[in-house]
């Protein structure tokens, strides 16, 4: 056994984590600065607008730091009308980005998103039944709730039956996903035929996705299953890497796999369930976000979760802002404009995923 | 929840000899198909054991199941002395380190991110997960591209940066399948001379081989799999015999000792 030639040491290795980091407090600064700026531009902008310096007065003034009262109408607009819009923004797309990424690493998938595995279309399903049916027992919280129950109750179905011998293949689950979705579809299709006009035209605006009607109450109803999620969320970004591996690989480095799947997918569909149910179906915010940042900042999951949050509220904040100024004095549907510009990254995704794997198996 | 559960503690020191790991009147059975069928082993502590024969014999399968990957259906496996599954998965992951076959990574991890997450069972101790890692990454010659992502590596590469992830895991119990499969001549050696060095240090090592040579050469013991049971099991000289080879592996095999050095060498017997 010669060993001929040892080869010269090898170089210092190269050290892309460390830029990697780098990039991701660049990001998260840059994201942070954004939504500084985004924040109060969106709060003054409208059919009645305020400068900028009025509504940072008025904000000043509630938190009891000086500033100015301004006029009774512009007080009203500002805290009634443009902030309770501006607040639900924000917590829906740090819900649907936040849900993207924790999808994406469960199912070791890049292509997967809250919808693959039918909660999004399941909700649907909840809200446009309390619609149809006139159904009031929760009051304003109604449509909330069912949207919220039979979410979660699909995603547990699709999980309980894509389960055997107390494992999960990841195709099966993607596979009772797509099968689920076509039955939420006829579900949804079946309540809109039930329904009279007046119901119909509610069910389609709701169903293309909008924030027009935002409320404190329903701020209030996304709130705590919001913060729940994003707070439990980053409790797994290092366990979700490990599962880039692979199952047995994590399991082997001591993840307890199937009960973090578990806790995962309660998480993300307390996530999407919650923010479909006040704002209907806003698609590829989820999988558009935590795409750009894996490619900006490498794919750790410590950044990635939060980072998703954050790149949510910024994309949904502006995309809203877009959406009702555009065509002002009409309001673009916000699910309309976000499927307009996501759905053709998913298409270059698809192709580019396709030719990195030579076809599909 | 890591945060609110109490740390895993760590495994008790063993001493060269000692037995790590064992399974006993072991069976295991595939979906309908009985894939061990009564296989007792030993592995000890400061001992390279390899695991050989023929495909489908049930090598991976007994790896899996010392790993408490596969669940036996009879006999027991025992791993630093308690059945292999009333360990939890973190308390495990302090004992053994596994190297499956094959290395698949849905997201593009750098190499030494993914050596790095061999340092997971740990507690958090920044300079001796730098050590490992650096560590690790050296003795697989994987430092030169440490900052390039997994997957733009060629299958040799990739099959060390793997091992890397391993030895960076620090178990004193190594389960490794087929570490040498995609490897060139010289870095099988390489692989084989660290498997000597970690059972030098202390640590059990189990290989899953297919060259023999290798195998006699490096390996303190040999455990030669047939249709689900041992065999034989004793050192490469005992068991490496001309008989018990061509019948197991259904092919005339002839084993000489080197000119040289007096090692053993199989080599098959060729009609050529």
């Amino acid at each position: 056994m010669t060993v001929l030639e040892r080869p010269a040491p090898a170089a210092a290795p190269e050290a892309p984590p460390r830029t990697r980091r780098t990039t991701a407090w660049l990001l998260t600064a840059g994201m942070a600065a954004a939504l500084l700026v985004l924040v109060p531009v969106a709060a003054g902008t409208g059919a009645y607008p305020v400068p900028v310096g009025d509504v940072l007065a008025s904000v000043q003034r509630r938190i009891g730091l000086g500033g100015a009262e301004l006029d009774r109408v512009t007080e009203s607009v500002l805290w009634n009308v443009r902030f309770p819009r501006i607040v639900l923004a924000l917590l829906v797309g740090a819900s649907l980005g936040c849900a993207g990424a924790l999808m994406q690493g469960v199912f070791g998938n890049p292509l997967a998103e809250p919808s693959t595995i039918g909660v999004s279309l399941g909700a649907a399903v909840g809200a446009v039944a309390s619609i149809s049916l006139g159904l009031t027992f929760l009051g304003t919280w109604t449509l909330p709730a069912t949207a919220f129950v039979s979410g979660l109750g699909t995603v547990l179905l699709v999980y309980a039956m894509s389960r055997s011998g107390g494992r999960t293949e990841v195709v099966t689950l993607i596979l009772m996903g797509i099968a689920v979705n076509a039955f939420a579809g006829a579900l949804v299709g079946l309540f809109i035929f039930l329904a009279d006009t007046a119901a119909v035209n509610q069910i389609a605006f709701w169903q293309l996705g909008s924030l027009a009607q935002a409320t404190w109450p329903k701020v209030m109803a996304v709130l705590p299953c919001a913060a729940v999620g994003l707070a439990v969320a980053p409790l797994y970004a290092r366990r979700l890497d490990l599962l880039a591996l692979g199952d047995r690989p994590a399991r082997h480095l001591g993840v307890d796999v199937e009960r973090m799947r578990v806790a995962l997918i309660l998480v993300v569909a307390l996530l999407t369930a919650a923010a479909v149910s006040v704002s209907g179906v806003i698609g590829f915010v989820g999988l558009v976000v935590p795409h750009l940042l894996r490619m900006a900042a490498g794919p750790g999951h410590r950044f990635l979760v939060p980072g998703s949050a954050l790149g949510g509220a910024v994309v949904l904040l502006g995309a809203d802002l877009a959406a009702r100024t555009v065509a002002a004095p009409a309001e673009l549907p916000l699910g309309v404009l976000t499927a307009l510009l996501g759905s053709p990254f998913f298409f270059w995704l698809l192709r580019r995923t396709r030719r990195r794997q030579g076809g599909w198996a | 929840m890591r945060l609110l559960r109490p740390r895993p503690a760590p495994p008790a020191p063993t001493a060269p000899g000692d037995t790590v790991a064992e399974a006993a009147g072991l069976h295991v059975r595939l979906g309908e198909r009985q894939v061990l069928g009564g296989v007792s082993v030993t592995v000890r502590a400061g001992e390279v054991l390899a695991l050989v024969g023929p495909n489908g014999a049930g090598k991976s399968t007994l790896l899996g199941a010392l790993a408490a990957d596969l669940p036996a259906t009879g006999g027991v496996v025992r791993v630093h002395g308690r059945p292999a599954d009333e360990w939890t998965a973190p308390e495990l992951a302090l004992r053994r380190a596994v190297l499956p076959q094959a290395t698949d990574l849905s997201f593009p991890f750098t190499v030494e991110e993914v050596v790095r997450m061999g340092r997971a069972p740990h507690a958090a101790s920044p300079d001796e997960d730098d050590l490992a890692v650096a560590g690790a990454m050296a003795a697989t010659e994987v430092s030169g591209f440490a900052g390039r992502p997994f997957s733009a590596l060629s299958g040799g590469e990739r099959a060390r940066v793997a091992l890397a992830r391993v030895l960076a895991q620090r178990a004193p119990l190594l389960l490794l399948d087929e570490p040498t499969a995609a490897l060139d001549l010289r870095h099988q050696e390489l692989v084989l001379r660290v498997c000597r060095e970690r059972a030098r240090a202390g640590d059990a090592v189990v290989v899953v081989l297919h060259d023999l040579g290798l195998a006699a050469a490096y390996a303190h013991r040999v455990a030669i799999l047939h249709r689900g049971r041992v065999a034989a099991d004793g050192t490469p000289a005992e068991v490496f015999s001309e008989e018990l080879l061509s019948e197991v592996y259904d092919q005339p095999v002839d084993v000489l000792s080197h000119p040289r050095t007096g090692a053993v060498l199989v080599t098959p017997r060729r009609n050529l």
